[in-house]
């Protein structure tokens, strides 16, 4: 199949053979499982459940809310301890909503939903399964899949893009979920083609996992199913950013401030497909995920099955701890992971990796003047000069950002990882995102504020005037009975006469 | 703003440095160095000394005065480069003070009055080098002819700190010009060039370098090959070199069509002078060149452009520096019009439009 170009993108070292021929294992239960409410972009979920009560394995903790959130489950029977704020996997270390529950080592399954045909069952109903199970990007994005697997109703698509890239070092989980349970992620990927109603599936995945290609390869074969099609993508980061995939894939540049969904194709994750696969074929909900430790400093590197909730310290002291302090803890791949604030926040269902990173791996170049070597304008994928737009942010002209392109940038990370000055261009970056969003808010807030005392004006203004219509009503009628007394007592008078 | 919050990503890097990138570009310069120094002997070998030696010092100074970080920077390379530049364009056998006044315009009036490294909008070498000529006609264009190191003529190592650090008494015995000089001054006498050229110059001898000119621009092939080298390790992109000499190739080709009497050709203009080092050197200076590809290629252009032009139409024989110095001033124009497109956008950066199906 022919590849299409995109400029821009690094070529990091890998650092996969630190796991890739380590096969999946499970962990041990951990004595206490703390499953945040929030493991989706959206609406956090809301609890059904209470303090005290005994739940079976599958069972439903919290539901959904709004039209972006995601439902979530028990990973395991037991007793739910606690309903209350814990410290959430995320660079903030701040608290979100958590239930933790104590595993009674049974592991026993609740109800099951029961299994559904995809050959049979209608795409709503696949797509209404997905929901029901949790199911969120497992790339990381976790953007509820239900939602993109509903867009059929708006968008014209044709294509299903799975994204099999693995682009980030150091992680292994897609590469080996796909050797070792080839044939249930392709029966996923096939499942989500139903109920996207697309006519082409393409599976992507970049050249440095060449056991994986050849195994879907071989699966896709073996269905003889003519409309899925295995393409090997250059080894390139980020050639797991969705636009960037697609545009690989079919030459198609995505408008920017639009979606893929915009020009007919959906893109999902390749551990989203399995996931899907255990939703609809088996009923079993998100409750697990396979999750890459690796890094240096870590005794033991893998890939682990890990149930959803599982603090991070248990995955690492599973595997002997660390050689030495580790410098960097890290969620997800170096690039675009994020640090541990604390190993006590659990494995959530976006979490693809933990990474404890040795000195010797971490960068350690002090930050210097920019040169304006443009090594950052060359790496940039979405052709943007992060150099200009750092120096705006240092100026405080956040709309001169703004305007050279700050809200197209993707935080890839691609311009630090090449500058020479070691300057935190992606920190500048956030930070500018994240103040404007602020400012938005503020400004929301305020317009909202203003709309409201605007319509308590005019509701005020409508009173008063109702009132003035109303006394004057009220005095021309007086007015009226009043002559129609005196007309009245005339025509007596008359009458009388 | 305040960097308050955590660090962030990502926590692996490509291993760049200033220090890497100017190591690299130190060890390109090398062969047409040890070249220029061999040909020109002592004097140029104490003069290249000394001016390097200063350029770090005055940039000690200027971070003093600054009340920055002297480690950091000093240890950057970056003075040692500037310094070394200047070393290559100046007249081999110039006077100690050549250089030292060379060192201290480029570090403390091109570089740290715009806030040091990165901010500079001038070439601090190119500017140095043209203080130097307006002020000091005489010492910036006193040649000699190549002595290489061990052979008759040469001067030995005291002789030579005479000529470097003397008064230079016996220096005008041996002074020649460079080649465009002696090509411009003949023009002006009404003489032909294929006359002049006759008389002793060969495309071979100026593009190896055994010609009178500066310490490190005499030698094109050397400078070639370094700046094939940069190309090669990515210090450098292609688009500034590339745009230059096709600039110069297509104009003096045109002129060299129409009057082969009067105009050098395309071989001549490339290889003599100080081109080829400006082109791979000078003009690719990050902190002074545009940052887009179409911006670069304007920039080489222009360049070339005026060089061509200073060179055949103006006063002086060389325009190399004045061309860099103006087309560094148009830099911060081109960067403000010429941005790259953004993804998903048009260059105008309106959403691109796909045609419906």
């Amino acid at each position: 199949m022919k590849i299409f170009r995109i400029s821009g993108g690094i070529h990091p070292k890998g650092n996969k053979e630190l796991s890739a021929e380590k096969a999946i294992e499970p962990v041990p239960m951990p004595s206490v499982l703390r499953i945040p409410l929030q493991q989706h972009i959206g609406a956090p979920a809301v609890p059904i459940v209470a303090k005290g009560d005994v739940v079976k394995k599958g069972q439903l903790l919290a539901i959904a809310r709004g039209a972006v959130s995601a439902p979530v489950h028990a990973p395991t029977s037991g007793r739910i301890v606690a309903i209350g704020r814990f410290v959430a996997p995320h660079a903030s270390g701040l608290p979100g909503a958590t239930i933790t529950m104590r595993p009674d080592r049974r592991d026993e399954w609740g109800e099951r939903l029961p299994a559904l045909d995809p050959a049979t069952a209608e795409p709503s109903a696949l797509a209404e399964r997905v929901g029901s199970c949790g199911i969120v990007g497992m790339g990381g994005a976790t953007f509820p899949s239900a939602v993109k697997l509903n867009l059929r109703s708006r968008h014209a698509l044709h294509t299903l893009v799975i994204n099999a890239a693995e682009c980030e070092p150091y992680l292994t989980c897609d590469d080996r979920l796909m050797r070792e349970r080839t044939d249930d992620v392709f029966d996923g990927i096939r499942i989500m083609a139903k109920a996207l109603g697309v006519a082409k599936v393409l599976i992507a995945i970049e050249g440095n996992k060449p056991e994986a290609l050849a195994a879907l390869t071989g699966a896709a074969r073996a269905t003889g199913d003519k409309s899925v099609a295995v393409v090997k993508v250059p080894t390139r980061y980020p050639m797991g950013s969705e636009k960037h995939l697609v545009q690989t894939l079919t030459g198609l540049e995505t408008p920017a401030r639009a979606l893929t969904a915009d020009i007919g194709i959906v893109v999902h994750n390749v551990a989203t497909a399995y996931a899907v696969y255990k939703a609809v074929r088996l009923g079993e909900p998100l409750i697990s995920r396979i999750v890459t430790v690796s890094g240096k400093a870590m005794v033991r590197t893998g890939n682990f099955e890990v149930l959803i909730g599982t603090p991070i310290h248990h995955l690492i002291s599973h595997c002997g701890g660390h050689v030495e302090e580790p410098a960097r803890l890290l969620l997800g791949g170096p690039m675009m992971g994020q640090p541990i604030s604390s190993t006590r926040a659990s494995i959530v269902k976006g979490s693809n990796g933990v990474l404890a990173l040795a000195e010797s791996e971490v960068p350690s170049g002090k930050t210097m003047p920019c040169i304006r070597c443009t090594a950052c304008v060359v790496a940039c994928p979405c052709g943007l000069a992060p150099f200009d737009m750092a120096q705006r942010i240092r100026n405080d002209e956040l709309d001169g950002a703004v305007k050279i392109g700050l809200l197209d940038c993707l935080s890839c990370g691609s311009c630090a990882w090449v500058c020479p000055s070691h300057v935190p261009l992606v920190q500048y970056f956030n930070y500018a995102k994240g103040k404007l969003t602020a400012e938005q808010r503020a400004k929301h807030k305020q317009e909202e504020t203003k709309r409201l005392s605007q319509f308590r004006d005019m509701r005020m203004d409508k009173l008063k005037k109702a009132k003035q219509e109303a006394m004057a009503k009220m005095m021309a009628e007086r007015e009226a009975k009043k002559k129609a007394e005196l007309a009245e007592a005339a025509d007596e008078a008359k009458v009388t006469e | 703003m305040s960097m308050a919050t955590p660090l962030g990503g990502p926590f692996t890097h490509s291993g760049a440095s200033i220090s890497r990138t100017m190591t690299l570009v130190m060890a390109a310069l090398l062969p047409a160095t040890i070249f220029g120094l061999y040909q020109f002997g002592w004097p140029a070998i104490f003069l290249f000394l000394v001016t390097v030696v200063s350029a770090v010092l005055a940039e000690f100074l200027a971070l003093r005065m600054a009340g920055k970080p002297v480690m950091p920077f000093i240890s950057d390379g970056s003075a040692m480069l500037t310094g070394w530049l200047i070393a290559m364009s100046l007249p081999p056998w110039a006077p100690w003070w050549v250089g030292v006044l060379g060192s201290f315009i480029a570090i403390l009036l091109a570089k740290h009055p715009f806030d040091g490294i990165g901010q500079n909008l001038f070439n601090p070498a190119m500017v140095a080098r043209t203080v130097l000529l307006i002020s000091f006609p005489v010492e910036m264009t006193r040649f000699v002819a190549p002595m290489p190191l061990g052979s008759a003529d040469a001067p030995g190592f005291i002789s030579a700190l005479e000529i470097t650090f003397g008064l230079g008494s016996h220096f005008d015995a041996m002074s020649s010009a460079s080649f465009l000089g002696s090509v411009k001054t003949q023009l002006g006498q009404a003489e032909r060039l294929p006359d002049i050229l006759a008389s002793g110059y060969h495309p071979f001898a100026l593009a190896f370098g055994t010609v009178s000119g500066s310490t490190g621009e005499t030698s094109a092939l050397f400078l070639l090959a370094g700046g094939l080298f940069l190309l090669a390790t990515r210090i450098i992109s292609w688009h500034i070199p590339i745009a230059m000499i096709i600039t110069m190739v297509a104009l003096s080709g045109i002129f060299h069509f129409i009057d082969p009497n009067h105009f050098l050709g395309p071989v001549m203009e490339l290889s003599s002078g100080t081109f080829i080092f400006a082109t791979f050197f000078i003009a690719t200076d990050y902190v002074t060149a545009p940052s887009t590809p179409l911006g670069k290629l304007i920039f080489g252009a222009g360049v070339a452009a005026l060089t061509f032009l200073i060179r055949t139409f103006a006063a002086y024989p060389e325009g190399v520096a004045f061309s860099i110095l103006l087309m560094n001033a148009t830099v911060p124009i081109i960067d403000h019009t010429i941005r790259p497109r953004i993804y998903g956008r048009t260059r105008k950066g309106v959403p691109i439009q796909h045609k419906p199906k």
